[in-house]
């Protein structure tokens, strides 16, 4: 069976600024696919493309089975999109906006108006239902831009960083309900700065830099592949950083990092939560008293340190210059 | 559904919206409510007592003009509207949608349509109230506003294509205002053109603001065979004059809107 979504060697320019360069992605019906980077890398012109709002300046793709430049009109009934702002309409209401969505979708009349109250209901929006969207918080907005993205229940989905301005709880909401939707064998491209988010919705991360894939597979692969997880210590004094340092230096599976002035040590270990027991066993022994202990993700700066020996720079400046 | 029809339900749909939004913020549509009263109230009673028509009294003269110029403003919100929404996200909603790409500017064309219906009236009102009547067949009346405001229509596609060209409201705003000025003041809205200067005559006598207010006054009765008979084609046939600026219109910018149109969201 062929991907729901497939590009090859798309590549995109704004003037002198290279966005995409040389970019293949393959994603399999009903599978999440996270796009992980950094701003500027590439992950929104690869969207845009794929939702036909920019043509490439070379490649192809297509999206359950339409060509994004050929078959562009066919291709968006088979989508829903929602971007990182929100495209909503300021002086409709909820209601309003995703029955107009529903509208255009041409669900008709009735099935617009029942597929909204649903949506309202399940982003927590039905107190807000009829006021005009002038009066939402920026969260509020979120929530029902994405709505519209789920308005037609179309095969595939692209999300554009979909919890960036989401509090904790409207998160936790929508990660079930992107769950739910790939259950039902929705097929998922969403993009993410936060590789927990890649690791909890995603069953495959392609890790993204200067415009195209730096690194691909399952969260586990990749974490394989930056040394798993990282234990963070806090100690109580300067004087036991290098005790922890040597005393722990068999249980890295990387390059160990000390903190002088957060008096932190983070050390790289491929066995999650075992490692931290052993490691505070050690620790015990050498009379350390440690003040905090965690074990955590490696954040998006450590994946890309590792993977391609830079930071995650933020790209930013340049992508604005377009 | 064909194509066709597609097109039709989507730019109802997004007529709709455009609807809402003038209910919503009222405020532009109050702008353009406001401002043909002060021209009426302004022209009628500071300027009226020094402009004098010969046969009739100026109120008869003015108020066909005030309509032509009422529309003209109010044909600016088209372009106002879109590059508001070109500021923000919601096109690129509609990009993502099957929806037929033709149908945001039908649809706001077509709002707009209702906005300056809503002026038309308030305007006739106001000119009753100071004096203006028609003394044509009820049926020259309604063709006279049919006129007018399908003039308006096709003007809002002007409007619009300069909207897409410039992109930002306080571009636009500038631009708009600095267009509309000589159109409608080199014109025979406000005095007869006769009496302007060589030049400014030549260009208000083929001015088709000009043509549409004759229109407006041979429609409405409001001329006077003590008035000197105009001596251009557009003014001596001026309903079948501004049909045809109207078809013009339409022809030249409604592709090119939509043109304009996918360029500027494209980018």
């Amino acid at each position: 069976m062929s991907p729901a979504i497939m590009a090859e060697g798309l590549v995109k320019k704004y003037g002198d600024v290279v966005a995409l360069d040389g970019m293949n992605l393959s994603v399999p019906e009903g599978t999440v696919l996270g796009l992980l980077g950094p701003n500027g890398a590439g992950k929104t012109t690869t969207v845009r493309i794929l939702t036909t709002l920019l043509r490439p300046d070379a490649g192809r793709a297509t999206v359950a089975g339409c060509d994004v430049v050929r078959d562009a009109a066919r291709l968006r009934s088979r989508i829903g999109a929602s971007g990182q702002y929100a495209a909503v309409d300021e002086h409709l209401t909820g209601a309003e906006n995703l029955e107009m969505i529903g509208r255009l979708h041409h669900l008709g009349t009735e099935r617009s108006r029942r597929r909204a109250r649903e949506l309202l209901e399940r982003f927590d929006l039905t107190d807000a239902a009829d006021r005009p969207v002038r009066g939402y918080s920026g969260g509020m907005r979120r929530r029902l831009d994405l709505a519209g993205a789920l308005v037609a229940d179309a095969p595939v989905l692209f999300l554009d960083e979909p919890t960036t301005g989401l509090d904790p709880r409207a998160r936790a909401a929508l990660w079930d309900v992107i769950a739910e939707l790939v259950a039902g064998g929705t097929t998922v491209l969403l993009t993410t700065q936060y590789l927990e988010e890649a690791d909890r919705l995603a069953d495959r991360i392609a890790v993204v830099d200067h415009g195209h894939v730096i690194a691909l597979g399952t969260a586990d692969e990749l974490k394989a592949r930056i040394g798993g997880d990282r234990i963070e210590l806090t100690v109580t004094s300067s004087r036991d950083l290098e005790t922890v340092r040597r005393a722990l230096a068999p249980l890295a599976a990387g390059d160990v990092q000390t903190d002088a002035t957060a008096l932190q040590v983070t050390i790289p270990v491929s066995n999650g939560a075992a490692s931290l027991t052993t490691a505070l066993g050690h620790l015990a022994a050498e009379r350390v008293t440690v003040r905090d202990a965690g074990l955590r993700r490696p954040t998006l700066d450590e994946v890309f340190l590792t993977l391609t020996g830079h930071q995650a720079t933020d790209h930013t400046e340049k992508e604005t210059a377009r | 559904m064909n194509a066709l029809n597609l097109a039709i339900a989507d730019g109802i749909t997004i007529t709709k919206r455009n609807v809402l939004k003038i209910k919503r913020a009222p405020d532009l549509l109050g702008g353009v409510v406001m401002l043909p009263i002060v021209f009426v109230l302004l022209f009628a009673y500071v300027f009226g007592s020094m402009i004098s028509v010969p046969g009739m009294s100026y109120q008869e003269y003015l108020i066909p003009g005030i309509f032509v110029v009422t529309i003209v403003q109010s044909a600016q919100i088209t372009g106002y509207t879109l590059t508001q929404d070109l500021q923000k996200g919601i096109f690129d909603r509609f990009r993502t949608l099957p929806m037929a790409p033709t149908a945001v500017l039908t649809g706001q064309t077509l709002a707009d349509l209702l906005t300056n219906f809503t002026s038309v009236v308030v305007m006739a009102l106001v000119g009753l109230l100071v004096g203006w009547r028609v003394h044509s067949s009820p049926a020259e009346v309604v063709l006279g506003f049919l006129v007018l405001l399908l003039f308006a229509y096709a003007f809002s596609w002007v409007t619009a294509t300069v909207a897409l060209a410039l992109r930002t409201p306080e571009v636009f705003n500038n631009i708009a205002t600095l267009m509309s000025f000589p159109l409608v003041f080199l014109s025979n809205a406000f005095v007869d053109s006769a009496r302007l200067p060589g030049p400014l005559q030549v260009v208000a006598d083929w001015n088709p603001v000009s043509t549409l207010v004759q229109a407006a006054r041979v429609l409405f009765g409001n001329t006077d065979p003590a008035l000197p008979a105009p001596d251009t084609w557009p003014l001596q046939h001026p309903v079948a004059a501004s049909l045809l600026w109207t078809a013009l219109l339409l022809v030249v910018f409604v592709p090119l809107a939509t043109r304009l149109y996918k360029k500027a969201v494209s980018r």
